[in-house]
């Protein structure tokens, strides 16, 4: 859908900017190579050309990008090996599409007409700083997973693994991680604490939740206040409270102390997704169904319950997730024999011993895209079975 | 015209006047609201507010100096600090006896750990002293043994002295006083039946070595489950019969005495009459002469009461003085350094998160709703993948062999032998909290941005504003309560972070928070770690109700 009428460009504007676009990738290659200079001049001319010479041949524009991208990925490999081969096959296929989005003027079909040149460049402009912010924001997570399959000791990318060398590979630190009994062990700790917190604080935060969604609540906005601090008041504060008053009454260091902490901890995420489901609740529903003879309790489960469900279940893991993830209060309320996966992680990254804290780091990735896929899921659903649109 | 052939109030159906039944009806509404409420407040109550309670409590709780010298805490108070002279010979005799009970409860350590962190050396002159203490009067306990062929050296002798006899009367009261005492110092029970009581004679003519002795009693029954009569006496018991005898009117109570061993204790009186009287002051100053020191006897006596203001002073870089609070010296200020620091770190924190979250912000409530969605997906990854995970990934990519420092080497930005220094500094802080932190930016202003009308935006432009004028005027004020909600959010989660800085923070890089870890970990001084945190919860209440005023707690929304 174009909003916009375009024209082709013109060769010498296509060239200017593609010539630009080619200096600035130049400067980056020609530093990497030695000479800066150098890299900036060449850039800048062989995309200049390139862009001069591709407005005259807009009509064979798919075999042109083919050649484009083949082109610099065979340079790219007679330059440097496997990996500036893929370097060069992804610079040359920008480079390609790059001209071509120039030289058509498809950059502007989609913008209000109305726009002037500057409000254009800013336009694109604003994208590309969002891009970065994007990159910033995922980069991190996506570099964590390469690593993890390091053949090498290292946190860091070894010759081999940059030269796709199957050798620089190995699934060596997965291996040790299914083996070693510290990560066995703390796996399984964190397995058998994070389902009984998340248990109590459904349980708790549930009933919480409907008393609190009732038209006459005394005092709502303090007891608000009061089950939600768990999450505000900073964590190292609730460790250092709950590892005094745990040790007075001695819980400390015992399984029941940590699940009770953790499960103070879930609390407010339950509250807090129950009641927004319970916001759109329709009380004319348990109306009808008292008025057809279900006790309080018949109706909880045949009426209510199915309906606030997919709030319940997605506040439920948001509290297993808290409570999976959690490591400062684990760290002061459990001793040895409660160490939890990110305890281990905590001392393994304190001390630097193995990149096998990746591998968990990479497979913990994974479980919380399932995760999120599910809570979005049942997000959607509860809209859907409350009458709402999905948004 | 309303034809009322009824007068009074309006009745319900079951005859009661509707507003009672109203009331009534409310009334059960509102408690079975309570009912459901109750079970998650007192849980939350027991497991997280009370802890708290707890530590706020300790932050000013001081009992262990006048639990463990429960004596020389009393008879300090009337010495005074600025005299320039050490207190009197009764307080030193007062530390000899609390002292050694200390000593033998093995408590004294700790009370020389605690008044360390006010003063320091205090704690290997107690551990040095409890050590040593018992060689007070050794040479009077050693003639009291000699005396009458070592008929004192029989424990059921001493036994039957003390309680006067099978049918003599007890103190009791002594008893009862001296058990509180024990348990004050232990913090453990010594309810038990230890079959001794002091008795009644011979704690009235020799009050000390009664006390002596029944704290002797309570300690071997209960602590060490001996029998009584079986046991050796402490020291304690010989020196303060030495020191009673000696003293005036000694003599005479002595000669008054007529229970159990009356010949044998004459004969020990006897035996000591040609040593000099125990000077206690002179024996603690050959133990160690830092007894003569007036710092370390104004410290004891500052922090004898049982509630202290001493650990909030500490935690502001103060210290409790002899004329009040004063500041400490410079080279012991590093708590308001650590807050400001805090402070300005979460503030830049927060800074770098709204520069970063604004325009995807923006972005997201823009664009159409399916790329919408695609790119919250982005911004929801980092949220729901683990803290630890970010933060290794955050190691990975910063230190000096790390992804970003090898792509600008490999770019030739930098040199290989000058690589960027990003971890273990501030740098590497800021960086890394602002990535874990920013999903709760974006979250509120997302939802905020997305109630702003587009047409608002165009109308402006139509009216001939520039785009930053319509931009600024039109769009930004009313994009304001989302900043506020997200800056508020991200920055009472910033300043109370505890792993991130640990990990990648160094030592320039971390909060007043891994402070509080320290203390409670490794220094064990758990009272300044709590009144560093009360503080520190201060702030975040005070941001939590400013929170609650603006945003409202009910709107926190997740994802």
């Amino acid at each position: 859908m174009a909003l916009t009428p375009v024209q082709n460009q013109t060769p010498a504007f296509t060239a200017a900017v593609a010539a630009c676009a080619g200096g600035f990738f130049g400067l980056f290659v020609g530093t990497a190579q030695g000479s800066g200079l150098l890299g900036l001049v060449i850039g800048a001319v062989l995309l200049g050309a390139m862009g001069f010479a591709f407005t005259h041949m807009l009509d064979q524009q798919k075999p042109i990008r083919w050649a484009t991208t083949a082109i610099f990925g065979v340079l790219g490999f007679l330059f440097g090996g496997l990996p500036a081969a893929v370097l060069g096959l992804l610079f040359g296929w920008f480079a390609g599409w790059f001209t071509f989005w120039l030289a058509t003027s498809s950059y502007r079909k989609r913008l209000p007409p109305y726009l002037t040149p500057g409000q254009v460049l800013w336009h694109f402009s604003f994208r590309v700083i969002c891009g970065a912010i994007f990159v910033f924001l995922i980069t991190p997570i996506l570099v964590v997973m390469p690593l993890s399959f390091n053949a090498e000791n290292f946190f860091t990318f070894t010759p081999e693994m940059l030269r796709f060398d199957p050798e620089g590979y190995s699934l060596r630190h997965y291996r040790d991680f299914f083996t070693n009994d510290d990560w066995q062990q703390a796996l399984w700790n964190s397995l058998s604490i994070a389902p009984m917190a998340t248990l109590l604080s459904v349980s708790f935060g549930t009933l919480a939740a409907i008393g609190l969604s009732q038209p006459h609540v005394p005092f709502r906005r303090a007891i608000m206040a009061v089950l939600i601090s768990p999450m505000i008041v900073p964590l190292i504060i609730s460790a250092a409270g709950m590892y005094f008053f745990y040790s007075r009454i001695g819980l400390q260091g015992t399984y029941f102390g940590v699940v009770l902490a953790h499960a103070a901890l879930g609390i407010p995420f339950v509250i807090i997704t129950v009641t927004a489901t319970l916001v759109g609740f329709d009380r004319s529903l348990t109306r009808a169904a008292a008025n057809m003879g279900a006790g309080p309790i018949t109706t909880f489960f045949r009426i209510q319950m199915p309906l606030i469900l997919p709030g319940v279940i997605s506040g439920g893991l948001f509290a297993f997730i808290t409570s999976f993830d959690e490591v400062v209060v684990v760290l002061f309320v459990g001793s040895a024999g409660q160490k939890t996966l990110p305890w281990q992680m905590f001392t393994g990254l304190r001390e630097q011993i193995s990149p096998t804290i990746l591998a968990v780091a990479t497979i913990l990735v994974g479980i919380s895209i399932c995760l999120l896929t599910t809570v979005e899921f049942l997000r959607r659903r509860s809209e859907r079975l409350r009458g709402m649109s999905p948004s | 015209m309303s034809d009322t052939t009824q007068s009074g109030p309006v009745l319900a159906a079951d005859g009661t006047p509707l507003k009672r039944s109203l009331a009534r009806a409310l009334r059960m509404q509102k408690v079975r609201a309570l009912m459901l409420i109750a079970p998650l407040l007192l849980f939350v109550l027991l497991t997280f507010i009370l802890p708290i309670a707890d530590m706020l409590f300790r932050s000013v709780e001081n009992r262990i100096v006048s639990d463990t010298l429960s004596e020389t805490v009393v008879r300090l108070e009337d010495w005074d600090a600025l005299s320039g002279e050490t207190p009197d010979e009764a307080v030193y005799e007062s530390l000899y006896y609390d002292l050694f009970v200390a000593a033998e409860a093995k408590e004294h350590t700790k009370l020389g750990t605690r008044l360390n962190y006010e003063q320091t050396g205090i704690s290997s002159l107690f551990r040095g002293s409890g050590r040593k203490v018992d060689d007070i009067g050794e040479d009077h306990v050693k003639a009291i043994e000699r005396a009458s062929d070592g008929a004192l050296k029989d424990e059921a002798l001493w036994f039957e002295i003390m309680t006067g006899g099978s049918n003599a009367e007890g103190n009791t009261a002594l008893l009862d006083a001296q058990r509180l005492k024990m348990e004050q110092l232990t913090s453990e029970s010594f309810a038990a039946d230890i079959g001794f009581v002091p008795g009644a004679e011979i704690s009235e003519l020799f009050p000390r070595m009664a006390v002596a002795y029944t704290d002797f009693a309570l300690f071997t029954a209960v602590a060490d489950e001996d029998v009584v009569a079986e046991e050796d006496p402490w020291e304690t018991v010989f020196v303060a019969f030495a020191h009673s005898v000696q003293a005036d009117g000694g003599a005479e109570a002595l000669a008054s005495y007529s229970g159990p061993g009356a010949a044998e204790l004459q004969a020990a009186a006897a035996a000591i009459a040609d040593l000099e009287p125990i000077a206690f002051k002179t024996a603690f100053l050959e133990i160690d002469e830092d007894w003569g020191d007036l710092g370390n006897w104004r410290t004891m006596q500052t922090y004898s009461p049982t509630y202290t203001s001493g650990y909030f002073l500490n935690s502001i870089d103060m210290q409790k003085g002899p004329e009040g609070a004063e500041p400490r010296p410079e080279n012991q200020q590093i708590y308001m350094t650590l807050f400001v620091r805090t402070m300005i770190m979460s503030l830049m924190i927060t800074g770098s998160c709204i520069l970063l979250g604004y325009p995807v912000a923006w972005i997201l409530a823009n664009l159409p709703t399916r790329s919408a969605n695609m790119l919250m997906i982005l911004v929801l990854l980092p949220f729901w993948t683990s803290l630890l995970v970010r933060t290794s990934a955050w190691k990975v990519m910063l230190q000096q062999q790390g992804v970003i420092n090898d792509v600008l080497v490999w770019l030739g930005l930098v040199g290989d032998d000058a690589r960027l220094v990003m971890i273990n500094n501030q740098f590497g802080t800021i960086v890394a909290m602002t990535h874990i932190l920013l999903p709760f930016m974006i979250l509120p202003m997302y939802s905020v941005m997305q109630t702003i009308n587009p047409t608002y935006l165009r109308a402006a432009k139509s009216l001939g504003a520039t785009n930053w004028t319509a931009f600024w005027r039109v769009y930004f004020p009313q994009s304001v309560p989302g900043i506020g909600a997200g800056s508020i959010l991200v920055f009472i989660l910033a300043i109370g972070y505890y792993i991130t800085p640990e990990i990648v923070g160094g030592t320039k890089g971390v909060f007043i928070s891994n402070r509080i870890a320290y203390h409670i970990s490794s220094s064990l001084n758990w009272g300044l770690a709590a009144a560093l945190g009360s503080i520190l919860l201060a702030v975040v209440l005070l941001l939590y109700w400013a929170y609650d005023k603006i945003v409202g707690i009910d709107n926190v929304k997740l994802g």
